[in-house]
């Protein structure tokens, strides 16, 4: 019966276009569209199409919350875009917007609390908020969860869902989701998209997501926009209809745009070596052994200082995994698997020299060490870097100056030697024309290609990369898994974390499967 | 860390009363220890608080996990009031420089007695007192602007956060070649450089979380509560607690003649 208190929105877009403050370009223009009540768009196009910008629009938000339109008086803002006839900005709580970032989409840190947030700002009556609340967290799935539960202890997947219900419970008439999954692993991504239909088919609310998976939502809209970069005069809209219609008409358009199309597989180079590393070896150095973890335990979590108890003697950490047993050898692909909280980053990072182990070893061959020890984790960073580079699954984390060529020839620095191979990435990485770009303004793929470059500007024997392929787009991903095919027959050991199957057949090797936490 | 902000289940009595309520017990008697230094009204209200850890669902390893900083603080203030103190009385202990005697021992534990008795309200409130709790108290009953209020609560979720990415940054940027050791001068730029790196993170953070907060409606003139901060009957033993253990621990001192006016003259 309370799905009767949700009214459908209507989105009106004439001539509507917005310029960022301190942009020249506007990041979306000349936007002519009708969204009637009820109706569910999937919005695709490359990035820089605007699709973002559309969305904080009609979310209310666009100059607000600081970042790069911190001063909204510079922004500018053309023709209308309305929600029921009125601007986004009146319609407080007509609209409610999911985005990509788990962590920032929770306010609270009770569950009950998180969910009721959004209701109390809209000044709803308490004794109806927590009917509300209890309502929307069923409509999610997590309704089992007591409403006093921490919310840092859930999921990515449940993070998400946990938004859509904080968002369910304003009563909103159109659903905003802003690549809601792009972070998810895949049993995550499709809890929320089941959640996010189950709610539509209950409120009939309208929908507008903007993701770059067609897959995993094809089914649940009727229909797709396509949107394009903005130039003066023309369309924002390059395609709009029926999602069978729009994918058999733009097929090549949005394979070029680098979306994900159903059923289109991105072509990729070819391990030359053969993938299963069974083929001829294409050089010498091929197989050998690199690095071995044997009875290894990992935590993020460094040794407590003890109480009387333990005679004040360290407390080692709670791992999160243990007795992992791996090897990584030259020009040999090594994914790990496994579901979330296995600790999969983790012993990563500590494969890597970043963490020490709880328990066991992880030891380096003559062959890698050359001379700096066997423990990669005692090793100084400029012994580490030309050795074990590893990628970061947040490329932002490892951009150390303001400048993309600086990050480039920053490791080669740090070393004294290797300046001339920035160049040949800087090609081969299609970095050339952002060489004076701050790393910090890139799009998504700009900031992946530019991490796995600086890493491999000090030319190590392992690369070590962390879910490399979370929300790239397809062209990314093909030129990302291109390269490492090629950097895997030309010697080095490639370790990835990743759940992206399709990445790991690409690389071949071997995989290593965690079990779910050791607790 | 972020296990910090909640109680971690913690369902003792007194996390269950009003955070104002227990707020105003603490510093009434924190006021009365500050107005004296001496041991018998420090003594006296240590003892009801040590009782009182149960109903804070404290037990002393929690506390000591908890406290251990203002419990050194403390320690460390006491002994040396012991043996920099004028001398009165008999000289117990002389080392050169250094000497107790009967007057300065009595000073200095009563400035350790007091250090705890002061200190362990602190812990004792933060111990059963859920930052939520204090925020919707702080807004619906001490009237704090709300924006303010909500705000301040939902960026000290972050900070949990920021300590996980200061390590996670660490971390990459050792990836990249830039090391922690080296002489302090080098240490210190790594520090700067890491720095700034969370800066940036937290700035960020902060803004997507601002935008979160500004689609759910935040920042309205309006806005009810889902949770009623109020007052209840155990409330009012909650104040009573704090005076009585502030008047009994004033009491006992003037009665056993240790009072001692900490502020005399200037008031």
């Amino acid at each position: 019966m309370n799905a009767d208190d949700v009214r459908p929105a209507a989105v009106t877009a004439r001539g509507w276009g917005w310029r960022h403050a301190g942009r020249s370009r506007p990041a979306i223009s000349g936007l002519d569209l009708d969204i009637s009540p009820g109706e569910r768009v999937l919005l695709l196009g490359p990035s820089g199409a605007g699709k973002s910008t559309l969305l904080h629009a009609l979310a209310g938000v666009l100059g607000e919350g600081g970042g790069a339109d911190a001063d909204a008086d510079d922004a500018d803002e053309t023709g209308s875009l309305l929600i029921d006839g009125a601007p986004p900005r009146d319609r407080r709580g007509r609209a409610g917007l999911v985005q990509q970032d788990p962590e920032t989409q929770v306010v609270l840190s009770r569950v009950g609390d998180d969910v009721a947030f959004g209701a109390e700002n809209l000044a709803v009556p308490p004794a109806e908020i927590w009917a509300r609340v209890g309502e929307a967290l069923d409509d999610v799935g997590l309704g089992s969860l007591p409403l006093g539960h921490p919310t840092s202890a859930l999921s990515g997947g449940q993070k998400q869902r946990l938004a859509l219900a904080g968002i369910l419970a304003m009563r909103p008439g159109l659903l905003l989701l802003d690549e809601p999954t792009a972070n998810l692993d895949p049993a995550g991504v499709l809890e929320v998209r089941d959640a996010v239909g189950r709610c539509l088919d209950r409120t009939g609310a309208t929908l507008v997501v903007v993701e770059h998976r067609v897959s995993v939502w094809k089914d649940l809209v009727d229909r797709i926009v396509v949107l394009q970069p903005g130039s003066a005069g023309e369309s924002a809209v390059l395609l709009d209809g029926p999602p069978d219609r729009v994918l058999a008409e733009a097929r090549e358009m949005l394979i070029a745009a680098g979306v994900w199309v159903p059923g289109h597989v991105p072509a990729t180079r070819a391990r030359s070596a053969g993938g299963t590393g069974q083929g001829p070896e294409p050089g010498l150095e091929a197989g050998r052994l690199l690095l071995a973890a044997e009875s290894l335990a990992v935590s993020r979590d460094r040794p407590r200082r003890g109480g009387l108890r333990t005679r004040f003697r360290a407390v080692p950490p709670v791992p999160v995994q243990e007795g992992i047993a791996a090897q990584v050898r030259a020009g040999r692909a090594l994914t790990i698997t496994g579901p979330n909280g296995a600790g999969k980053s983790t012993f990563a990072l500590t494969l890597a020299g970043l963490l020490a182990p709880v328990a066991g070893t992880v030891s380096a061959t003559t062959d890698l060490s050359a001379g700096a020890g066997i423990d990669p984790y005692a090793w100084k960073a400029q012994q580490l870097i030309p050795r074990i580079g590893t990628v970061f699954q947040e490329p932002e984390h490892q951009f150390v100056t303001g400048r993309v060529l600086d990050e480039l020839t920053f490791g080669p620095r740090q070393l004294g030697r290797g300046a001339d191979r920035v160049d040949e990435l800087l090609e081969r990485l299609r970095l050339r024309d952002l060489v004076d770009a701050n790393p910090y303004t890139l799009s998504g793929g700009e900031k992946r290609r530019l991490s796995v470059a600086t890493v491999l500007a000090a030319h190590p024997q392992v690369l070590v990369l962390d879910e490399p392929t979370f929300g790239q787009d397809a062209n990314t991903w093909a030129e990302l898994a291109s390269f490492l095919s090629e950097l895997l027959d030309a010697g080095t050991a490639v370790v990835s974390v990743t759940h992206d199957a399709e990445f790991s057949d690409v690389l071949g090797g071997d995989e290593l499967k965690l079990q779910g936490a050791a607790a | 860390m972020r296990e910090a902000l909640t109680l971690e289940g913690n369902r003792a009595l007194l996390a269950r009363a009003n955070p104002l309520a227990k707020f105003s017990g603490v510093v009434l008697v924190t006021v009365a220890l500050a107005l004296s230094i001496d041991w018998v009204s420090a003594s006296v209200a240590l003892v009801f608080e040590v009782l009182l850890f149960p109903l804070a669902g404290l037990t002393p390893a929690l506390l000591w996990r908890r406290g251990w900083p203002l419990i050194l603080a403390a320690a460390l203030g006491g002994w040396s009031t012991a043996i920099l103190a004028p001398d009165r009385g008999r000289i117990l202990v002389d080392v050169g420089l250094w000497s107790i005697s009967e007057g300065s021992l009595q000073l200095g534990l009563g400035f350790l007695l007091r250090g705890l008795a002061i200190a362990l309200p602190a812990v004792l409130l933060m111990s059963c007192t859920d930052p939520t709790d204090l925020a919707d108290a702080l807004a619906q009953q001490a009237r704090l602007p709300h924006r303010f209020v909500l705000g301040t609560l939902a960026a000290m979720r972050l900070v949990g956060l920021m300590a996980e990415e200061w390590q996670t940054i660490g971390m990459a940027r050792r990836a990249r070649g830039v090391g922690s050791h080296g002489s302090p001068a080098q240490r210190a730029r790594a520090m700067l450089g890491q720095s700034f790196g969370l800066l940036v993170q937290a700035v960020r953070r902060a803004s997507r979380l601002a935008v979160t907060m500004e689609a759910r409606g935040f920042g309205g003139a309006r806005r009810t509560w889902a949770r009623q901060a109020r007052f209840t009957g155990l409330d009012v033993w909650v104040v009573l607690g704090g005076v009585v253990i502030a008047g009994s621990a004033v009491a006992a001192a003037v009665a056993a003649g240790t009072w001692n006016m900490v502020f005399l003259g200037q008031q």
